[in-house]
């Protein structure tokens, strides 16, 4: 029997009795990271790092939930685990698997670039590594944070200049924070959606984040003149923003490398900021692991796994689970 | 070639015309001449003749990527544009250049007749000079098609508020045959040119589609009403002792169609015909797919010309006796057109497009419903008193088309979107019923709403049979009801059948894979 196996419910430890990130209720619950398609409602208890429980709490509700530290091993029925930095949103963890010296690692999702935000990702070495592969295409390559950054500030500055509201979408878990976190915030007032305010608010104590107003009915249209409105996407089509006057749109994701991604959500401008890990990324981290066996879950599954099979001669193949993929469509709140 | 790939971008970062055109009007106000002028000419799909083939391009970076063919492949299929696909997969340059654009332009043309060694070596130091939009672009004006959403029309009114001249002599200006590797901005913008002038067009007037009731367009004597005919729109213009044949795509077209050489004897210079060149075999209209052959043929045999002849359909006179009639109302060009027309006898390759009027809608609906048997899309309404406008202008001219043919198919294959659509499955392929089996009959993309894209992407993802590279076969479970605007017998396709546009009309959840037609069905739809 494997130490994991993937069936209905999710990823399971027989060994344990528990499950890992699981998609349907289970008794018990190793979650990675506050993302809805791996935070489930309704598990019987909740084991996650420490900084992810207020927001899991802040998503879900009331629910059992045990903490642990970085590192901090948990011994269930002789199976080790530990919860080591994923640097894909604060609290993201992946999830180390251990049993008779046999070491799985389940990543969640991840990235390798330090976003200044999260704890950065740290290789962890393992026999088997579940990884998640959302942009697992050569033609994903990451510029440097800086660099985005940089011409986010421009574009933002440059609306500023005209009196036009710049409105920022991004996922309110993690890439909304990292913006706020990285944006220069001496360019002038910046506005935040209420999924997002809320969200701040919970895990605030933690992250040095710049000032931010909630975006309300009650703000007047010419305050919001020139500042940047930082929103989830599933709001691009909502009534009050078409009421605030002369604004730009744009989105910062991984699938803004696409041309036709940003022309199809008719935004202005795309910038490509993603909390995945890019092609090369990917292909570091599944080296740094020096696993012999991959198992990929959510992204471009099966192009990954040939290529890890054919070119670094590795053990890989492909799992099919309920983690959403970002989907460059996607509206709603996961990934 | 910096300032170039800054303007793409620039145009790339905004869906709003507005700042699209001013973008556009800042560069013209700032670079140079000669790139202002290939920049127009790239926008206008004027481009240098393609030095290297796509397979090449494909293997040189794959090369440089350094990343297995089939890898490449499928990045180009998600990705979906291989000017896009090359720029992305390509590691980061380790240099830069500040060659112009012109200069990039007329290395690309001159690298035509070079050796593939040094075609290679060329495009290979480009691209690692070249920061992704430089790529892209550079890319883009090797392969061509460079679609970023410039139209002419955003086009000349970014020159026009940069120059100052105005834009419909621009419009006029633009089209036409001028080369941008000789002709200067000065005399292709600035200059009024008598020469080029001779050949060049007018702007079409296009028509817009009826949109809610036809009765809401107001009292019926005011509109002029024709068949509509579905060929190529054309302008054949008889100026200084010599006839130019254009097509709407602004393409010189006067090899082509020979048959109308012989008009130059009947139609008086300074004469300007707009109308439709269409297939005419055994004294009546051929269908599409005849016309698609005919267009084909890089040769015009004199077998061609017999088995495939072409005619035009004439429906307005643009200018008579060298005298722009663009402001004449409508009605008055008519009976002018009617009258030369109607003088050139029985065999000349000249029709007219009849003119009708009707009392009252319920007239017209009746005549709209004749469309077929009369090998026309459906009608045209045109107000009496309008002038012949630029582009597409709002009030004057409608297409009122037929409904489209429909018909109940089964879903067999689906291949993954590009782009955008990337992580769906969004291009299917539909089948019909014969002799107990599906036989292939039309690929369709586009018809359904995003939820329904999302419900049967996942459904395909779980009823796979098969896979062969991007494509898969799939259950035939699912009936859709495809639509198309037109059918005609054909020998190129595995089902003996064309249609024209075909698209998903409907998901048919109501039926089930035996309910969906037959091949027969589909063939007793085409005309006799
Ligand atoms: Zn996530
Ligand atoms: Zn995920």
């Amino acid at each position: 029997m494997p130490l994991l196996v993937f069936n209905k419910n999710g990823i399971y430890c027989p060994q344990a009795d528990v499950y890992l990130d699981a998609w349907r209720k289970v008794p018990k619950c190793i979650v990675t990271h506050g993302h809805s398609d791996h935070a489930r409602y309704g598990h019987g208890q909740y084991i996650t790092h420490k900084t992810n429980i207020p927001i899991i709490k802040h998503r879900l509700g009331k629910l059992q939930v045990q903490g642990l530290d970085w590192n901090e091993t948990l011994l269930v029925n002789g199976v080790k685990f530990s919860l080591h930095p994923a640097g894909h949103i604060p609290g993201s963890a992946q999830v180390r698997v251990e049993y008779k010296g046999e070491v799985w690692v389940f990543t969640g999702d991840y990235k390798l670039q330090d976003d200044g935000l999260c704890v950065p990702f740290e290789p962890v070495k393992c026999h088997t590594f579940i990884t998640e592969c959302t942009f697992g295409l050569p033609a994903f390559s990451w510029e440097p944070q800086q660099e985005v950054f940089n011409e986010i500030d421009s574009w933002w500055a440059a609306n500023r200049s005209n009196d036009v509201t710049s409105l920022l979408f991004g996922y309110s878990l993690g890439k909304a924070q990292r913006i706020l976190k990285n944006v220069n915030a001496d360019i002038g007032p910046i506005y935040v959606h209420k999924t997002i305010y809320d969200l701040n608010k919970a895990m605030a104590k933690d992250f040095d984040l710049p000032e931010f107003t909630l975006l309300d009915t009650s703000i007047d249209k010419a305050e919001l003149k020139g500042s940047l409105i930082v929103a989830p996407p599933g709001v691009q089509n909502a009534a009050w923003i078409r009421k605030i006057g002369a604004q730009t749109t744009a989105a910062a994701s991984g699938w803004m490398t696409f041309r036709g991604a940003r022309r199809r959500r008719a935004l202005d401008k795309g910038f490509v900021l993603s909390d995945h890990a890019d092609w090369q990324d990917l292909l570091t981290a599944v080296k740094a692991t020096g696993c012999q066996q991959v198992i990929a879950t959510h992204g471009y599954t099966e192009i990954f796994s040939r290529y890890l099979r054919e070119e670094l001669g590795l053990d890989a193949k492909t799992e099919a689970t309920a983690y959403e993929a970002e989907t460059i469509d996607q509206t709603q709140e996961t990934a | 070639m910096k300032a170039f790939a800054q303007l793409i971008k620039a145009l790339d970062s905004t869906n709003k015309t507005n700042q699209k055109v001013a973008a556009l009007a800042n560069y013209f106000k700032t670079a140079a001449d000669s790139d202002k002028v290939w920049t127009i000419a790239l926008l206008s799909h004027r481009r240098p003749k393609r030095p290297v083939n796509t397979t090449l391009l494909r293997l040189w970076a794959t090369e440089l990527a350094n990343i297995p063919a089939w890898l490449f492949e499928e990045s180009y299929h998600i990705v979906g544009d291989l000017a896009e696909t090359i720029a992305l997969v390509l590691p980061h340059p380790k240099g830069s250049t500040e060659m112009s654009l012109t200069k990039v332009v007329n290395e690309i043309a001159a690298l035509s007749s070079q050796s593939e060694h040094i075609k290679k070596a060329t495009i290979l130091e480009r691209w690692d000079q070249f920061n992704y939009y430089e790529r892209f672009v550079y890319n883009k004006i090797i392969t061509g098609g460079f679609r970023i959403g410039v139209s002419q029309k955003l086009m000349t009114r970014a020159l026009g508020q940069a120059t100052g001249i105005d834009t419909d002599e621009l419009a006029f200006k633009l089209m036409g045959n001028w080369d941008p590797k000789t002709i200067s901005f000065e005399e292709l913008i600035i200059a009024p040119s008598e020469a080029a002038a001779v050949s060049r067009p007018y702007p079409f007037f296009l028509a817009h589609a009826v949109e809610g009731k036809v009765e809401e367009l107001g009292d019926i004597s005011q509109y002029s009403f024709e068949h509509k005919w579905d060929g190529i729109r054309a302008q054949v213009i008889f100026r200084a002792g010599t006839h130019f044949v254009w097509s709407r795509g602004e393409e010189l077209v006067t090899d082509k169609y020979p048959e109308f050489d012989e008009l130059l004897e009947l139609i008086p210079d300074g004469t300007v015909l707009d109308g439709e060149i269409v297939c005419f075999p055994n004294g009546q209209i051929g269908d599409f797919n005849m016309l698609q052959t005919r267009i084909g043929r890089k040769n015009i045999s004199k077998k061609l010309l017999e088995t495939h002849p072409v005619i035009l359909i004439a429906y307005d006179l643009l200018e008579w006796d060298g005298k722009d009639l663009r402001d004449t109302p409508f009605e008055q060009r008519r009976k002018l057109l009617d009258k030369l027309v109607k003088s050139k006898g029985e065999n000349s390759p000249l029709y007219l497009s009849s003119t009708m009027n009707f009392k009252n809608w319920e007239e017209a609906a009746a005549e709209r419903e004749r469309s077929r048997e009369k090998r026309s899309e459906g009608l045209m309404i045109k107000r009496k008193d309008s002038h012949y406008g630029v582009g597409r202008k709002r009030g004057e001219w409608f297409k009122w088309k037929v409904d489209p043919f429909t018909i109940d198919a089964v879903l067999t294959y689906a291949m993954r979107g590009h782009g955008r659509r990337a992580n769906l499955f969004t291009d299917y392929t539909f089948a019909l019923w014969h002799e107990g089996a599906l036989v292939t009959f039309a690929k369709a993309y586009s018809g359904l709403t995003d939820a329904e894209l999302k419900e049967v992407d996942s459904w395909i993802k779980k009823n796979t049979l098969e896979r062969f590279g991007p494509v898969r076969s799939v259950k035939p479970e699912h009936v859709f009801e495809i639509a198309f605007e037109g059918i005609a017998a054909s020998k190129r396709h595995k089902s003996g059948v064309a249609t024209r546009f075909p698209r998903i009309h409907r998901w048919r959840k109501d039926k089930k894979p035996d309910q969906a037609n037959s091949l027969e069905d589909l063939k007793a739809l085409i005309p006799e």
